[in-house]
């Protein structure tokens, strides 16, 4: 009798699951129809359909397949990418803190950055295909260094110890970046405050190209996991006692996080929340199991960054919002009616 | 103690089995720390654009003649800046460390209430619309920012059926903090006033005055005084919400009068010298780490070294690089990460 009430509402749950994802899906493809009508130039639905299939004029492909078309891919590859880096590193360090932004890659990359704009005299035409690779550079270092400081043979790596070492890092190289920020001059300052507050400016098809590669490998990776990150959950001792090689499959689920938070910074700057609020979201709607919340929590961030940065082109024409601070804006408030509603 | 489970994890051991805390160490502590602090102050004044003699200093404090320049320049423009120093200090230790307490969370600190960004969000205001506005003005209004802040995580926090719970807290916390530093991103950055508020961030504790401390004092003071009162409920709470119920604790309540007083020592601190905020996370972690995990003795040890942090890290300010001073909270990091990292690669339990 039992059981089978349990099995019942076991598949209410996957239905009502199921559905909330569907529901995500359609309103990101809602949001990428709506973002593509939106900008500088107006285009109706219906030329922006005409010139999907090819029947636009010249003037109008410029539009759509050079500017709009590539940054709305962006900004869902880059919302996803995050939003799923945040869900593993909460899942791994059991603490509903972590993000992306704690593990000290936002601020490595930023660094990398400010440094750049200081030393070379160009802001004006910064160097578009350099920031990215340096932003990378200094993500990666970042991360490198908290796994260097934070990894002890025998232990391995404790995820609280790789958080703390994490915050230390971030601390040490945000205090770096403040007596560098009294040293620019106002314009780079503006250059350097802008990236930081996470700003789509890679809108251009080669940034999609080299995000893409990453995505495409880790992604599924993360997915594949989704098992193994349910185990994790549970804690070291009734991982270990379920068979699960803990300190290995930690590591590789840490790497993807990295990799995953690393790559999307060099093109987005830093928009950190969305990997720190949506998996809270997506917990709030599809549960813990990380079959739903994985992809829950990409779809949710893809949501997020969308809409934040078409909000971001339209508020203050022609000047932009960053992104990153729209989707604290929106991300925020709903959260937090989220938060007081559930139990 | 080899092979713990992971520090975060909240495992069925029993609770009082951790309770390890070493009486000796903290009064060691308390009494060589006032002294080293003491001889820090002396030689924080005593050092600087014009250099005093150790005399001098103890002659201008203890018969004060106010025909003398040297003494003026003690009265007037350093004690107030050193005990302000000294004042913030503890009070974002103590805050950060009733925070570690009352959430359990070891990345927890004052920053986390919306504090420092609720401050910033008034500066920010404060920069982009009213330039020029004088010194205490802008103190006044990143209190009440700061206050804003806590107001609305703690309101959002509280807002549930279930109540306050430390992971509520922490989460109403986050998002509050991302929502107002985006608003003061955003406005900083339309304004191109990001800059001026770096500018007065970066200033730290120069320029503080008598005025300032008289305000501030009996408010920190009490509020030192309300948290070493409720520190052994914190202990209880830092072992559990349910373990503190057990032991007929009114969590609640601690948790409100915690959450003031937090208010209270963090706001002030902020408003003087802005978001220092590494010092509320590493200086209770260290304490722990010297003295164990009773907050009657984390509380006032983490006072003490908080200020001996700050304290010294303004004399570095201004030896580093005279006549210009670097910017204390990059300071307070140059001397805490490493210290920090250490801690952290040995860490086993969180709190």
């Amino acid at each position: 009798m039992e059981s089978s009430t349990l099995v019942q509402t076991e598949r209410k749950k996957k239905t009502k699951s199921t559905m909330v994802l569907i529901v995500l899906g359609a309103l990101i493809i809602a949001a990428f129809i709506v973002s593509m009508n939106t900008g500088f130039t107006k285009l109706s639905p219906l030329e922006v359909i005409r010139t999907l299939f090819g029947g636009g004029t010249p003037k109008q492909d410029l539009i759509l397949f050079e500017f709009r078309l590539p940054r709305i891919v962006i900004s869902v590859l880059v919302g996803a990418g995050l939003a799923l880096s945040g869900c593993i590193l909460q899942g791994v360090s059991r603490n509903p803190l972590a993000d992306p932004g704690i593990l000290g890659i936002n601020a490595g990359a930023g660094l990398v950055v400010m440094l750049f704009v200081s030393f070379f005299p160009t802001t004006t035409a910064a160097p578009i295909f350099l920031l990215p690779i340096l932003a990378l550079i200094g993500a990666t270092f970042a991360a490198f260094l908290i796994y260097v400081l934070s990894y002890k043979k025998g232990e391995g790596l404790l995820p609280t110890r790789m958080l703390l070492t994490g915050i230390g890092v971030a601390a040490g190289i945000s205090s770096a970046m403040i007596v560098l920020t009294l040293r620019l001059s106002p314009e780079k300052y503006q250059f350097v405050a802008t990236w930081m507050a996470g700003s789509i400016w890679g809108s251009n098809w080669k940034f999609v190209t080299a995000l893409l590669p990453f995505l495409l490998v880790l992604v599924p990776l993360v997915l594949y996991k989704a098992r193994v990150l349910n185990v994790l959950n549970l804690g070291d001792q009734t991982a270990s006692g379920l068979g699960a090689p803990v300190e290995r499959e930690r590591l590789i689920l840490l790497a993807a996080a990295v990799g995953l938070a690393g790559s999307c910074v060099s093109v987005s700057g830093g928009i950190s929340f969305v990997g720190l609020i949506g998996p809270h979201l997506a917990r709030r709607l599809v549960g813990p199991k990380h079959q739903f919340l994985l992809p829950a929590s990409a779809l949710i961030g893809s949501l997020l960054v969308l809409v934040a940065d078409t909000l971001g082109r339209v508020i203050l024409q022609p000047s932009e919002i960053p992104a990153g601070i729209l989707v604290a804006i929106i991300g925020a408030p709903y959260f937090l009616f989220l938060l007081s509603r559930t139990k | 103690m080899s092979s713990k489970a992971s520090p975060a994890s909240h495992d069925t051991e029993s609770p009082t089995a951790h309770i390890h805390t070493r009486p000796w160490a903290a009064t060691l502590i308390l009494t060589g720390g006032v002294l080293l602090l003491a001889l820090g102050m002396a030689l924080s004044i005593s050092f600087g654009a014009a250099d005093i003699k150790l005399s001098v200093v103890w002659q201008a404090i203890f018969n004060f003649n106010p025909d003398l320049t040297p003494h003026q320049i003690i009265w007037e423009i350093r004690l107030p800046r050193i005990l302000g120093g000294a004042m913030v200090g503890a009070c974002f230790a103590v805050a950060g460390a009733i925070m570690q307490g009352m959430t359990r969370n070891p990345l927890a600190d004052s920053g986390l209430l919306g504090l420092n960004a609720g401050a910033g969000f008034a500066l920010a205001v404060c920069f982009a619309f009213f330039p020029g506005m004088s010194y205490m003005y802008i103190i006044l209004y990143s209190f009440l920012g700061a206050g804003l802040g806590v107001l609305l995580v703690y309101g959002f926090g509280a807002a549930s059926k279930s109540g306050l719970t430390p992971l509520r807290l922490v989460l109403a916390g986050a998002a509050v903090s991302a929502m107002l530093s985006a608003f003061s991103e955003g406005i900083a950055l339309y304004f191109k006033v990001g800059q001026d508020i770096a500018f007065w961030t970066a200033g730290g504790v120069a320029g503080t005055k008598w005025s300032q401390l008289e305000v501030m004092f009996p408010w920190i003071l009490g509020a030192l005084i309300a948290g070493l009162i409720i520190s052994r409920s914190i202990t209880l709470l830092s072992l559990g919400e349910d373990i503190a119920i057990g032991l007929g604790q009114r969590t609640g309540l601690i948790k409100l009068v915690g959450l003031i007083v937090v208010l209270i020592l963090a706001g002030a601190a902020v408003s003087v010298v802005g978001a220092v905020g590494f010092v509320g996370l590493i200086i209770p972690h260290l304490t722990r780490k010297l003295v164990g995990v009773d907050y009657r003795w984390i509380i006032p040890c983490s006072a003490v070294m908080g200020s001996l942090l700050l304290v010294f890290a303004d004399l570095a300010a201004r030896m580093i690089n005279p006549p210009y001073e670097t910017p204390i909270g990059a300071l307070v990091a140059l001397i805490g990460v490493p210290f920090f990292l250490y801690l952290a690669r040995k860490e086993r339990r969180s709190l």
